[in-house]
Order: structure tokens, then sequence, then C-alpha cells
């Protein structure tokens, strides 16, 4: 469904624009529908970036992103970008910002109505509304007519995950979505997005939490530097990663059951086997190996 | 005993009304003791860390004492509270890292806040750069600007500042909450390597990460609703929590290895009470499933078993 | 940032009484009515732009006109008094209120108008397009307008309050520009922006609904200071022979009060009128601003 194919984000920084910031790296990945996939990484992943460009806010320097057989950079003009969004929306991570703070926040439904529905008779579209505000777990009486002050964090996450489910969408790409919610209603949201798998919609999760990462996800892929550490199914990825960097990060994550000190004590007891990394050729280009089946790894970047 | 808070009362002044952001809260925190402070946002875990060094305009002092080795803190006097200030209680605050000046070197920032609070950088300069490398930085910090650290440099660099004086007591107010899981991870191992050093004596982390708080402290505390749920070793509360606030929301936190397939997590229904006007009885009998008709009285905190405290009808 | 529920800025709100029926579209209103600031500015604002209009109509002579004895302080028939030369003050007074609301709202509407499309354009593209403009508004930025419109109008044979305003609105805008841009900008990377995208709508429409209202109080802001900057720029020209024909302005008294050394004869009633006109004007303009700032920020309301 979704394809992403070599692409790369170059920024031009520095004064005269002279410099040139790598942020996305050479990455390939697909999405297809009923999948999860994981983007994890840390600042300056180049995560988010991704995630952006999937939802045409950002362009690629170069590469293909492809969304069900149209590449979407070549995407121009308002009317096939607005037939993209019909099918393809994106969640953010700081709920409060995604809100006008001037506005009432079930606006976001009328921008939906208006800009896609404005045929669909008032009553008709607030049973709509309230159908996704159903399926989202909230209460109309709760929200509706509200200023986004009113609500919490996990209330606004929740209308707006409503509000691209007002549209018949295939993809939803939930950059970081619930880094700013609190853990009790954290799960709720991930739970919500599982759902929202089994309907048969893909979904693209930008995260910085690994832990986070697994729980929901099929397919993990871990960025360092803008380039794909290690891609595969979570499982495997999570159970025996190959790539040193991931193997780092998951010693540093802190977990629940295990301290620092006895995961440092079981890799030391069993030191995992080192594994062959591919070689970039140029500063360019982050080839992957298949070191076992749909089990990537990447370059070693230091 | 380092510190010892008895019945605390902090309420925020709004033109509402009251916001009784910490309303009644007593512990006590042990020579060297690392106490993780946690729970959701309002529960009071900031407000708890801002009322023991400083209130801000907004806060008063309602009620209840605060005793540091033996001395009582005077908290809802500013100018009384000056002098224990950094010497005796240090603070790193939620955002330290930008809370540096991008238009001064480190060296010369440091030199200013010390001076402004009667200490010569030369006097403890040695010490400084001790600690410095200690923390795994070059001195060379100090010639630099803020803009060229990274975030986890300039977490330590604060950290350094602050517990310069080895102070009794240090609140780490969500100081890793901004940084990547590997500097996370070293930030935090410092704090506990600045502990084991008695750089500073006891110290009260505040996160709303259970499990990083599980790596590092000692005993944790809950918090919920401007009130403590529980208290205790820090396996105690992660592996037989009693409170069934703390049992659920460690319910709620996915680890890594656990996937939908293996069983959904839940998270617990509602939100928490607003605390304009708290409801009277436990705090957290909306949500609990346990709830009782005798939940309309307030739990009082007891010890069920030694260094085990929680406020619940069901445990006690 | 406090992490305290209840503190304003948090989840509930459901137990604050609000008349339902107040609660859509006429809540601006209701906030608008019960607003002290927005009420006492526009009062003033409108008793003085009530003034200019009406008062010309109760005054039978030419402002201009030597029509009384000199130097007379206020009395029962000039009611602020006379000037060196006998000219009635109060009629010089309306009249003046009278183009300077017109040359303000014009010269400032014209700078305005462009100053805000330029930066609006240039803080929501970004790129090439905001280097292109940034570019414009800083070369008009360091012409000195003075001159330029000294030289401009100099030339033209007809002159009048149309082109007065005309020109000094397109040499004043670039620092609107400048403002607005920059707010923009960082209005521009704002989540609920990439969410409007998103909602399919077009640029200018996000402009209009998203940007604009969240810098309303910024925007009546910059109209004011323009206003007030044209006001002056105005009575510049007016001061140094360029203005219209037979022209009367506040400024225009003010600066003729001090070249016939008002100040040091102690003719007070010359010299007050118009700098306190100005004041007063530009003055309950700001406190209208305060007062629609906080009726159009529901985040304020709540304080």
């Amino acid at each position: 469904m979704l394809e992403l194919s070599h692409v790369h984000k170059v920024y031009r920084v520095g004064a005269f624009g002279g410099g040139r910031l790598r942020a996305v790296r050479d990455v390939s990945l697909t999405v297809k529908p009923g999948e999860v996939v994981s983007l994890i990484g840390e600042s300056g992943s180049g995560k988010s970036t991704i995630g952006k460009m999937v939802l045409g806010l950002f362009r690629p320097s170069s590469g293909s992103i492809t969304f069900e057989g149209t590449d979407i950079t070549t995407i121009r003009g308002h009317a096939a970008r607005k037939e993209y969004y019909r099918r393809v929306q994106g969640v953010f991570q700081d709920p409060f910002s995604c809100f006008n703070p001037i506005f009432k926040a079930d606006r976001v439904f009328e921008m939906v109505r208006t800009s896609y529905f404005p045929r669909t008779p008032a009553k008709e579209w607030h049973g709509k509304v309230l159908d996704a505000l159903a399926t989202v777990r909230l209460d109309p009486g709760n929200v509706l007519n509200k200023y986004p002050h009113q609500l919490s964090g996990g209330q606004l996450q929740r209308l707006l995950i409503a509000r691209a489910l007002l549209l018949d969408i295939k993809l939803l790409v939930a950059d970081e979505i619930i880094s700013m919610l609190d853990a009790s209603t954290r799960i709720d949201v991930l739970n919500l997005l599982s759902d929202l798998k089994e309907r048969g919609l893909g979904i693209l999760f930008v995260t910085h939490d690994l832990s986070l990462g697994n729980y929901v996800s099929d397919k993990s892929v871990i960025l360092r530097k803008g380039a794909i550490a290690e891609m595969g199914p979570t499982a495997r990825v999570f159970d025996n990663p190959l790539h040193p960097y991931s193997r780092h990060l998951l010693s540093c994550v802190p977990q629940l059951h295990r301290t620092w000190a006895e995961v440092d004590a079981e890799l030391a007891a069993n030191p995992p086997e080192d594994v062959v990394l591919p070689t970039a050729p140029d500063e360019e280009s982050a080839p992957l190996i298949e070191a076992e089946e749909g089990h990537f790894v990447g370059i070693d970047q230091g | 005993m380092t510190l010892r808070v008895n019945d605390l009362k902090v309420y925020y002044q709004t033109l509402r009304g009251d916001v009784h952001a910490l309303d009644g809260v007593s512990f006590d925190l042990a020579d060297g003791e690392i106490m993780g402070l946690a729970g959701e946002s309002g529960c009071g875990k900031t407000t708890l860390g801002k009322s023991l060094i400083r209130l801000d305009s907004r806060m008063r002092h309602v009620g209840g004492t605060v005793e540091l080795d033996g001395k009582d803190v005077p908290i809802g006097d500013d100018e009384a509270m000056v002098p224990l200030r950094y010497h005796e209680i240090s603070l790193i605050p939620q955002y330290a890292m930008s809370a540096l000046n991008p238009t001064r070197k480190i060296g010369r920032m440091v030199n200013e806040l010390l001076r402004a609070r009667g200490i010569r950088f030369a006097d403890v300069s040695e010490e400084f750069n001790r600690r410095l490398e200690l923390v795994g930085l070059d001195t060379d910090v100090l010639n630099r600007f803020p803009i060229e650290l990274s975030g986890g440099m300039k977490q330590r660099v604060v950290m350094v500042i602050s517990t310069l004086l080895n102070p009794s007591l240090l609140i780490a107010d969500e100081v890793t909450s901004a940084l990547d899981v590997s500097t996370q991870r070293s930030v935090a191992e410092s704090l506990v390597e600045f502990r084991d050093r008695e750089y500073v004596k006891s110290m009260v982390f505040v996160t709303h990460d259970i499990s990083l708080v599980y790596q590092m402290a000692d005993t944790i505390m809950v918090m919920y609703a401007g009130r403590i749920a529980e208290k205790a070793p820090a396996s105690t509360i992660i592996n037989s929590p009693r409170h069934p606030y703390t049992q659920m929301l460690i319910g709620a936190l996915p680890e890594v290895g656990s996937t939908t397939v293996q069983g959904r997590l839940e998270g617990i229904p509602g939100t928490p009470p607003g605390l304009l006007n708290p409801p009277t009885g436990c705090r957290f009998k909306d949500r609990c499933p346990l709830a009782f008709s005798k939940c309309s009285e307030q739990p009082p905190l007891v010890e069920i078993e030694p260094g085990h405290w929680a406020a619940c009808w069901k445990t006690g | 940032m406090t992490n305290v529920s209840g503190a304003p800025g948090t989840a509930e709100k459901a137990g604050t009484p609000e008349p339902a029926g107040e609660r859509r579209g006429s809540e601006t209103l209701h906030f608008a009515r019960r607003n002290p600031k927005l009420l006492i500015g526009l009062g003033i604002v409108l008793a003085f732009l009530l003034l200019g209009i009406i008062g010309p109509f109760f005054v039978d002579h030419d402002p201009n006109q030597y029509v009384g004895p000199r130097s007379q302080p206020p009395n029962g028939e000039y009611w602020l008094g006379t000037t060196t030369f006998g000219q009635d003050i109060w009629a010089q007074f309306v009249y003046g209120v009278r183009s300077t609301f017109l040359i303000g709202t014009f010269g400032g509407g014209v700078a305005f108008l462009i100053g805000t499309t330029v930066g609006f354009v240039a803080g929501y593209k970004g790129g090439i397009v905001d280097e292109i403009l940034n570019m414009l508004t800083n070369v008009v930025l360091v012409l000195p307008a003075l001159v330029v419109l000294i030289v401009a109008i100099a030339y033209l044979d007809v002159r009048g309050l149309f082109i007065q305003g005309v020109f000094i609105g397109l040499t004043t805008w670039p620092w609107a520009a400048r403002a607005v841009r920059s707010q923009a900008l960082s209005l521009a990377t704002r989540d609920y922006v990439d969410l409007a995208r998103l909602s399919g709508r077009r640029t200018w429409k996000i402009i209009t609904t998203e940007i604009a209202p969240n810098m309303s109080s910024y925007l009546v802001m910059s109209f004011i200071l323009l206003f007030g900057g044209a006001v002056l720029t105005a009575a510049g020209l007016d001061f140094i022979g360029l203005g219209p024909s037979n022209g009367v302005s506040l400024g225009l008294m003010l600066e003729s009060a001090v070249a016939w050394s008002a100040l040091q004869l102690g003719m007070w009633w010359w010299f007050i009128p118009p700098g306190l006109g100005i004041t007063i004007i530009v003055g309950s303009l700001y406190i209208l601003n305060v007062g629609l700032d906080e009726v159009f920020n529901p985040k304020l309301r709540e304080l």
C-alpha cells in the first residue's frame, strides 16, 4: 500500500544554505493494509521527517513515496492533494498544539466536513461524528462544544483520531501520539490503534519509546541518524536484535521488572554474536543486508 | 532521617478558588535515600518538589511542616528560605537545559551563579572540575556556549552546579524526560553515583516514568490527586504493589516484549478528580474497581509492613 | 507550567456554570459586553470619531479663517480660545480630528494591507518567496521615507488626503510586514496548521482562518501603530507645506503651535488640545486592543 523507496531528505543549513544536514538517508520500507509499522529512533533519527514526508508536508530530496500505485511526490495541485488526504491522515505528538486555541475543539470535525462532505446534511454528519467518537471511546457530552484547554491531552488525542476516522482512510501516520499522555491513558490510545489495525488500516507509528513501539506493531524499523539500522518483524527485532545500535538501545531502556544491572549482567553472560553489517559505498547510500528472513540490518554509523 | 514532611498542604490560588494541589502529605526520607516520586500529571508531584525549595507566587503554604536534618524548613517564608537554598536544598529544574543563557559561556555563567550565592569560583574550581570529569565531561565545556552542548551534556553541567556544595537534599524534577534513552541512562546513573559519593545526602527524583525510577531509586512514592497513595521500596512497588491505583498504573505500562498479541493491557478508566473542589473521602474511589462504602471516608496512610505505606481501606 | 489539575488550563471545567443560551455564536459578544477595557476604549474612540464627523457641521466658518481676537484663552464664544492670528481653535480641533481619522485610517490602512499581505505570504510560504519578499521589505525599510515622500509629493500637481494617504501607506508598511512575518513564521509551524492542510484547506484559507485570528490582537496593534505613524507623518508633511491645500489636522496644529512659540508664550490652549487629542485617540485604541485580546482569546477569559 505505502512504499518508500530510497528516500532521502537533505536540509540546507547555515547562513547561506551552504551546509548540508542529512535528515533521512536512503530509507526504503513498506506498510501493508492492516499492518502497524513502528519507526523507532532517538531525536535526530529522522523518524518524524519520514512521517511528515508521507503526509506530504515535506518533500523528499530524492527517492519515491508510493501510495496505492501513485508516487505522492508527483502530486500537484490542490484537488489531487485533497484526494490524497481523503485516504491518508495523520495525528501528531502534541495534542494541545493541534487545536487552534481560539476555536472550539470540535471545529476539527467541521473542517473535515466543509472540505470533504459539504453536501452531507447536518443531522447525518452529527451521526457520523457520534459514531467516530464512539469508536475512540469518547463521551460526546464531555468533549463537544468545549475549548481545547478545557479537555485533557488524552481526550484531545482521541478527538484527533476520531477526526481522521471521519474520512475513509487507508493509512494513518501516528507521530509520537502518546508521548504527551499519562501512563493510565496511553495504553488506551495504543489499544485503539490496535483496533484500527483490525479494521484493515495501515498505521505508521512513529515513536522514540521502544516499549511502546513493540506493544502494537507488526514490524519495527529502528532508525539512526536518518538511516535504517535494523528492520524486521517486531518479535524478531526485539528478541534477537542484530545491530549493535539496537542492542545498545535495548540495554538502556528502563524496564519495569529488570534493572539495568541485570540486563548488563545477562548481556555479559551471553554475549550476542556479531553480525556482518553492510558497508556504505559512499556518504549517501545506506544498504541493508537480510540477515534472516524479513530481518534486515543496516550500516554501522559508529 | 534527612527529611521529614508532616501533613504538608500547599494550595494554588486561582480566581476561582484554591486548588488543593498538595493536601496533607507526610513522608520521611532517610539518609542516602533516593526516592522516586511518581504519578500522573496533576497529581501534585511537581508541586511537592517545588514546595521543598521555593513556592512560586501563586502557591500558598496552608499547613504542615518540613524538617531537614532535624531543623525546621520555613517553606512559607521566602526570605528565610534564602540561606537554605542551594546550600542545603538544591534543585535541578525540569528545563534546566533551556535555563542556560545562550549568549554566555558556561564558565562565566557558573561563575556568576556562584558569586550570587556568595561563593568564589576559585575556591571550588578544583572540586568542580573533578565532578565534571566524574560525569564524563571535559573541563573544556566551561569555555563553550550552551548551544555547543547536547541536551545530556547541559543536563550534566547543571547537575554538577546544583550539587557543588553537597546539599542535604537534591530535588530532580523530570530531569531525564527530554533526553534520549541512552543519555537518560547515563544521567540517571550519574545521579546515583553522586549519592554514592555523598555529594548529596538524599534525593527526590520526580518523574512520570515508573520504569525509569525503578532503575535508580531506593524507594518509590506514588501520588494521586494531591495525596500519597503508596510509598515502599522500589522493588515492592513494582512487584507487589498494594494500593489499587499503583496496581492499575503498573498494569497499564507496556514493557519491552509485551505485545497486544499476548494480551491487552488496560488503562485506568476515568480522569483524576479536579482539585478545585476535591471529592471527600478517598480521591481514587470513582475510578477504583474495589471501592466500597467505607471509601467515602479518607483512608489514612498506614504502614502495612515495615517501610511499606499505603492509603487504602482495602490494604489496611 | 504547573501540573495542577483544577488550575486554568487543565481538564475539568464541567462544573463551571455557563448559561447555555450564550454559549454559541453570541459568545464573543457576551464577553465583549462585559469587558471594561473594550468598552472604555471603544467609547472614547467612537466619541472622537463622532466629534470628527458631526463637529464640523456646527462650525460655520473655515477653520483657518481669522475670525476672532488674537491669542484669546478659552471663553464662551471660542471654546478652546484662538491662535496668535485669531483662528478658532475649536474649529481647527474638530476639523483636525476628522482629517486625523481620515489620514490615519487611509494611510494606516494602505500600509496595513500591504504589510500584512507581504508578511503573511513570506512567513507562511517561506523559502525563496520569503527571501525575495524579505529583500523587498528591507529595501523599502532603509529608504528615507520622509525624503521619498517629499520628492514624490512635491512633483504632484494635485494634493489631497487621498494621495497623501497612498504615499504614506506605500512607505511605512515594511516594519508591519516584518512583524507579521515573524509571527506568521512561528504560527505556520504549529501542528494545527499542518492539520488544516491535512483537512484539505487552501493556503489563503489557512492564513485567514488559522493564522490571522491567532494574531488578531497583534494585527489590531499593528494597525493602531500604523494609524498613529500615518497621523504623525502626515503632520510632518503638512508642516513643510506638502499637505493638502488648506489642510487642518491635529498634527499641523501642534506644529504651528510650536512654530509660533505657543509653548514659550504660555498659550496652553493652542497645543494641549491637539496633543491631548492624538494621545487620547491612540491611547484608547491601545486600551481597546487589550480588551479585544481578552475577548478573542478564550484562555485569557478564564482569568
